[in-house]
């Protein structure tokens, strides 16, 4: 099953760099799109998947990364010096941000989340001679790396796809050392967790942190991506699509954002042909999925795997009964 | 003082419109443990419902029961077999994530299916403001409060003195207890529904003819009544009553003496601060935590 995993996982990433050569701009920007989310998402599987922190807050890092690189790069720095200002000031704002979960759990959480969120997107919305308020900061610059100018839209992508691998495998580290351990022990019992050892305080700070840090690089490379950002794709809203994303993908599986923010992103683009109708579409598909699907879409496999068992199991029962009676 | 006086009063209408909104949202989570992120739109859709029975000739009281009970089939009974009976077992998560694509697919339904412009209400009370001691108000803030106010009484006294209500708390404090003294918890958890929805529809009549009716009403409605809800306390429905009239008139004084801008985020600094100092909210009790 591993070998399946990396297999599949290896013909996903030839897909990633051959499939979009054949596509035009409007697709080449959609792979980028989903690209950046994927980056996003994956940060907040750490929180929510693996740490088990109900985060409605996302977006308001990826939303902090966006400005800070699109600030720093208006002030004449370079996208190379800003990118790892905004990762490492969504670093610290998440362990900020942590703190009250360190308090509140579950729901309390969620809203404490969702309301730094809203005063994040206020900020934005409101402190015009930082952030341009609702006209927002334009003409963002695409970067260079050595030398080379990433101005075309292929180009970038592949600038987004190498973070992307960069950082997903950073994560497969993390996820396989003793830290994912402790990250998944605080998810499943954090009172067992505790008493097993794990510093349950600088965990939980640590999933928020890592995971903010994550949001804060794709906002980095979402402002260069558009080219001009204003408070709208940060707002509370987009949170809670970034949730979404996760738990439909499959909180807790490693490749779950990746179907996730496929679902949040191109899934909406293809139902264009419900026209007015297409979100009422989406919605309702994310309903049904929830229903017949509570796990997210990469429990699949793991449902089939059980029911082909238990079908083993029950033939095995079966054939044994028959062979008792024979007896 | 006159100033202030008349921003209470003002303030005290929007909040007893959060408080009836938070109480059916505190109502669920005691009952089924479901946190409806669709709460907001709940409020939206008898608004359109009140709107298509006028439409159709009925006058608007005629209009406001049929959608009652209109409400009461969809989003109480269809809601709780169609989203959440499926997905109790699952815990937070799969609720939380089908309830926020209901509220996606509600919003856009009403948009592309009758229109996205804010649409005229009419009032139910008279057009009138009266003058006491230097302060107006008017004949709407009176009759919203008082409206909403014995809603909420009344949903708590039915609550606290009748048969059916104490069963309905019993299943919310212990399930399975409940059940072994012979209570139908299904039917009770029902019924939970059944008047979550009653006051959904209850609130649009109070917050659409200010507001208009609009797809995205709810949004704004529904994150207050979260923050409502959470302030008085999660798991007490007088907290929903005492937080909503909180926020409520914050929020009045806040636009007022600090800034319009930062309106919005009266309800959150106050959730922030009562969370920090009493995480289970002002009348909220604790919680044990279980291993």
């Amino acid at each position: 099953m591993k070998k399946l995993a990396f297999l599949a996982g290896l013909l996903g990433l030839l897909a990633c760099i051959f499939v979009p050569t054949l596509l035009k701009n409007h697709g080449i920007y959609l792979f980028t799109y989903w690209l950046i989310y994927v980056i996003a998402t994956m940060g907040l599987n750490l929180t929510i998947g693996y740490a088990g922190q109900k985060s409605l807050g996302h977006a308001a890092f990826f939303g902090i990364g966006a400005y800070t690189v699109a600030i720093l790069m208006q002030a004449g720095y370079s996208f190379w010096l800003g990118m790892p200002i905004a990762a490492l000031g969504c670093f610290v704002v998440g362990l900020v941000l942590g703190f009250p979960a360190l308090r509140v759990q579950t729901i309390y959480l969620a809203f404490a989340t969702l309301g730094f969120n809203t005063a994040v997107w206020l900020v934005m919305r409101n402190e015009e001679w930082l952030t341009g308020g609702t006209f927002g900061i334009n003409n963002i610059a695409r970067p260079e790396a050595f030398g080379i100018s990433l101005d075309g839209n292929l180009a970038y992508y592949y600038l987004v796809l190498a973070f992307a691998v960069v950082l997903g495998l950073l994560l497969w580290g993390l996820l396989h050392s003793p830290w994912g351990k402790a990250f998944t022990a605080l998810r499943d019992n954090p009172i067992r967790a505790e008493s097993l050892g794990v510093d349950i305080r600088g965990y939980t700070l640590l999933s928020f942190a890592i995971g903010a840090a994550y949001a804060g690089i794709a906002g980095g490379l979402f402002g260069s991506l558009v080219q001009f950002i204003d408070p709208a794709p940060f707002t509370v809203e987009a949170s809670i699509m970034m949730y979404l994303m996760v738990v439909v993908g499959g909180p807790g599986y490693f490749l779950g954002p990746l179907l996730g923010a496929a679902v949040g992103v191109i899934l909406p683009e293809w139902l264009r042909f419900a026209q007015a109708w297409y979100l009422f579409v989406f919605g309702a598909a994310v309903v049904m999925l929830m229903i017949y699907l509570p796990d997210g879409l990469l429990s699949i496999p793991d449902r089939l795997r059980a029911k082909r068992q238990s079908r083993e199991a029950s033939a095995a029962r079966a054939a044994a009964a028959q062979s008792g009676v024979q007896a | 003082m006159t100033d202030f006086l008349q921003l209470f009063f003002s303030g005290l209408a929007t909040g007893s419109i959060y408080a009836l909104a938070a109480l059916g949202f505190t109502l669920l989570w005691q009952a089924s443990g479901t946190i409806n992120f669709a709460q907001g739109e709940f409020v939206m859709l008898p608004a359109f419902m009140m709107l298509g029975f006028m439409a159709a000739g009925f006058p608007l009281v005629l209009s406001f029961a049929a959608s009652c009970v209109l409400s009461v089939f969809v989003l109480g009974w269809l809601f709780k077999r169609g989203v959440v009976d499926p997905l109790f077992k699952f815990g937070m998560m799969p609720i939380v994530v089908a309830t926020i694509g209901l509220s996606i697919a509600m919003r856009n339904a009403v948009r592309a299916g009758y229109s996205a412009e804010p649409q005229p209400f009419p009032n139910l009370f008279p057009d009138e403001v009266y003058n006491l001691a230097g302060v107006t108000i008017s004949a709407t803030d009176i009759g919203t409060f008082v409206f909403a106010m014995i809603l909420v009484l009344a949903t708590q006294a039915f609550l606290a003195k009748t048969v059916t209500g104490r069963a309905m708390q019993a299943v919310a404090q212990n399930t399975e207890s409940a059940s072994v003294l012979g209570i139908n918890v299904p039917r009770m958890i029902f019924y939970t529904f059944a008047i979550n929805a009653v006051l959904a529809a209850a609130a649009a009549i109070l917050v659409t003819p200010t507001y208009l009716a609009k797809f995205d009403m709810g949004s704004s409605l529904g994150n207050k009544a979260f923050f409502a809800a959470i302030i008085g306390g999660f798991n007490n429905s007088r907290g929903a009553l005492l937080g909503g009239v909180i926020v409520g008139v914050c929020e009045n004084l806040a636009a007022a003496y600090i800034s319009p801008a930062y309106k919005d985020a009266v309800a959150l600094i106050i959730f922030m601060v009562v969370i920090l100092f009493k995480p289970q909210g002002l009348l909220g009790k604790k919680v044990e935590r279980k291993v």
